[in-house]
């Protein structure tokens, strides 16, 4: 079992008794991965890097590290860091002795702390700013000493909690293309903890959708977008038009009163199923083409697309269609999915 | 108009009534005649008398050791306090602070009493070691109310990163909660080392064998009868704790300006993340 960096083996948490925040969580994570964690707040992601981190315990399970169980080590013994989530600078120290922080505590002769501060400073792209007090700093700079301090004690695994929360928007996408950046050349792990989707998705190797303190899917970006496995991950990935129907054989749904084709097996006779359709799967036709008739109800337009709501005739439900086709209010359109769009998941 | 005329002699008659006495006082420790109804002139014969009088350099010398070691002990010991306090979970925060409350808010002859009888309790003579530990325990509750809420301020995450980072609690303690900590332990030593020379009821009943400290002496003399030294004595430890007291409420206005201005730059830290997108974009 010694392949896995960090290896989480059903822990659970409660702070208080039988209030579980963490549900029986199994994850393993490889070297040199980029593993996000994803979820809405108080969803238990901070509690999961902080039992990893050592600064919780967990009421159950254990915790390993290269194969061995590091459950009961403090956090100063383990070779994990962390980036904090709102930095944690210590406030009377400069950047240069912020950084220096750790190798200091491991007595690293003079020189070679100057030299490693120097090169992390070069690395998160902060030359020069040895003597500053961290508080003259922005928040950028900030979030950038923080994360610089952790790896300077090159540590196997980064533990980051929402490092660009803080940030505004254009800074938070050129953060991402670096931390990225940095990640693959120092060649560790990172686990990373954010509640923005598109951060996930664009950043990770692998991405872990958590929901109530229990992990709803693991996979790589590409699968959990196009692959969602559970009702809550089709909803918090994208957008999703999600509706109740039934699988009678093989290749074939029935939801909205209609027979869709799909490219999924029934799972039982008559087994209740969730499907998913991404509201850009949608294909507009003419009124009569379509499996199902709608009317727009509302069409706004979102700079690459338009955004359509389009109420079905046969049940009320409302669909939400992007394409690039613009259809007026009032107007009566087709609706048709293609087989591989359509998603199913057990229900019940 | 009128209103405003007699709030003014309202606020300034109270604080004649306030000060006279101590003005009156501090004038005549100055008055070259023994008696207390006339001006015979200006003189620091008393002052120089005091410096000659063993019986009150002793005392001089009881006040300011006591002061000190309290100051220095209940110091430690509150520190310690409030950090333990500080990670306790909300509840038991709460008991223990209304109960740190008790002995501030305890009329101080209670306080007195209490002590004396535990002394006698255990058997315990009365002298220097009981005024100094009573001084101890009554100044400990002033240091945690001084303390504490510098580490409420603290970044909560501040000692684990340190901790993180490699470093055993009491090192995260020592290099990094410590340092932020400081103005309020400082605080906390001279408010400690004020309420010590200041106090009378508490060591009045907690002292014996001889010790006695300026206030103790400043008492039995006047029982004594008409001095002119005690004047001058009490103008001295009337300047001294006013000084003090003068000090400590510097610090703690500078400390709120210092908070302020911290809040401040974060806030301008959070508006100047748009001006540094520019310098970052410089860089590419
Ligand atoms: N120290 C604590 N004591 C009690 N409850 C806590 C504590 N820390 C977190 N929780 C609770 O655990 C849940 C998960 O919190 P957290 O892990 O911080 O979520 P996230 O980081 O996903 O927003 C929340 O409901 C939160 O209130
Ligand atoms: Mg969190």
């Amino acid at each position: 079992m010694g392949e896995y960096m960090i290896d989480l083996k059903g822990v659970s948490k409660a702070f208080r008794k039988d209030q579980w925040v963490l549900d029986d969580i199994h994850l393993s994570i490889l070297e040199k991965e980029f593993v996000t964690l994803l979820g809405p707040s108080g969803c238990g992601k901070t509690t999961t890097l902080r039992i990893i981190g050592g600064f919780e315990a967990a009421t159950r399970g254990d915790v390993l590290f290269e194969g061995k169980s590091i459950r009961d080590l403090p956090p100063y013994e383990r070779q994990i860091n962390t980036v904090f989530q709102k930095y944690a600078l210590f406030p009377h120290m400069n950047v240069f002795e912020n950084i220096a922080f750790g190798l200091n505590i491991k007595r690293v002769p003079k020189e070679g702390i100057q030299k490693k501060v120097k090169d992390m400073l070069s690395l998160i792209d902060l030359k020069g700013f040895e003597k500053r007090r961290v508080h003259s700093l922005s928040g950028g700079q900030q979030q950038r000493v923080a994360i610089a301090r952790a790896l300077v004690n090159e540590p196997k695994v980064l533990l980051l909690d929402e490092p660009l929360g803080a940030l505004d928007l254009q800074l938070r996408k050129e953060m991402q293309v670096e931390l990225k950046k940095i990640q693959e050349q120092v060649g560790i792990t990172f686990l990373y903890v954010t509640h923005d989707q598109e951060e996930a998705l664009t950043m990770s190797d692998r991405v872990v959708v958590m929901n109530e303190g229990r992990i709803e899917q693991i996979g790589r970006p590409e699968d959990i977008y196009n692959e969602p496995k559970t009702p809550f991950v089709a909803n918090f990935i994208g957008e999703s038009n999600l509706f109740e129907g039934e699988m009678k054989q093989d290749n074939l749904v029935y939801f909205q009163g209609k027979r869709f084709q799909c490219v999924d097996k029934a799972f039982a006779d008559t087994e209740k199923v969730f499907v998913v359709v991404r509201p850009e799967d949608v294909e507009l036709t003419g009124k009569t083409n379509g499996i199902i008739e709608g009317e727009v109800l509302r069409t706004t337009f979102k700079g690459i697309h338009y955004e359509m709501m389009i109420k079905s005739l046969e049940d009320e439900k409302e669909w939400k269609v992007h394409s690039t086709e613009r259809r007026t209010p009032g107007e009566v359109v087709g609706i048709t999915v293609r087989p591989d769009l359509i998603h199913i998941m057990k229900r019940g | 108009m009128v209103k405003k005329w007699i709030e003014r002699s309202y606020s300034g008659l109270i604080f004649v009534f306030l000060y006279a006495p101590i003005l009156v006082l501090i004038i005549f420790s100055f008055n070259e005649s023994r008696t207390r109804g006339n001006w015979g002139g200006f003189t620091l014969h008393w002052y120089a008398d005091l410096f000659r009088d063993r019986q009150i350099l002793s005392a001089f010398y009881y006040t300011l050791s006591i002061g000190v070691i309290s100051a220095v002990v209940s110091t430690i010991v509150g520190t310690f306090a409030a950090v333990g306090i500080y990670n306790m979970r909300y509840l038991g925060q709460k008991t223990i602070l209304n109960l740190n409350y008790l002995p501030v808010l305890n009329p101080d002859i209670v306080t007195g009493v209490a002590l004396m009888t535990l002394f006698i309790f255990f058997n315990f003579r009365l002298g220097f070691l009981t005024l100094l530990l009573a001084h101890i325990t009554f100044c400990i509750p002033y240091v945690i109310l001084a303390v504490l809420p510098k580490l409420r301020q603290l970044d909560k995450n501040l000692a684990e990163a340190a901790m993180d980072l490699g470093a055993k609690p009491f090192y995260a303690f020592r290099k990094v909660v410590l340092p932020e900590i400081t103005p309020g332990i400082i605080t906390g030593a001279l408010i400690a080392f004020t309420l010590s020379i200041d106090d009378f009821v508490i060591s009045f009943f907690t002292t014996g064998s001889g010790v006695t400290n300026i206030s103790i002496t400043v008492f039995s003399m006047a029982r004594r009868g008409v001095n002119p030294m005690i004047n001058a004595l009490s103008t001295i430890m009337f300047t001294t704790v006013l000084l003090l007291l003068l000090w400590i409420n510097y610090r703690t206005n500078k400390e709120k300006e210092e908070d302020e201005d911290e809040k401040e730059l974060q806030m301008y830290n959070v508006l100047g993340t748009a001006g540094d997108t520019l310098s970052d974009d410089d860089r590419v």
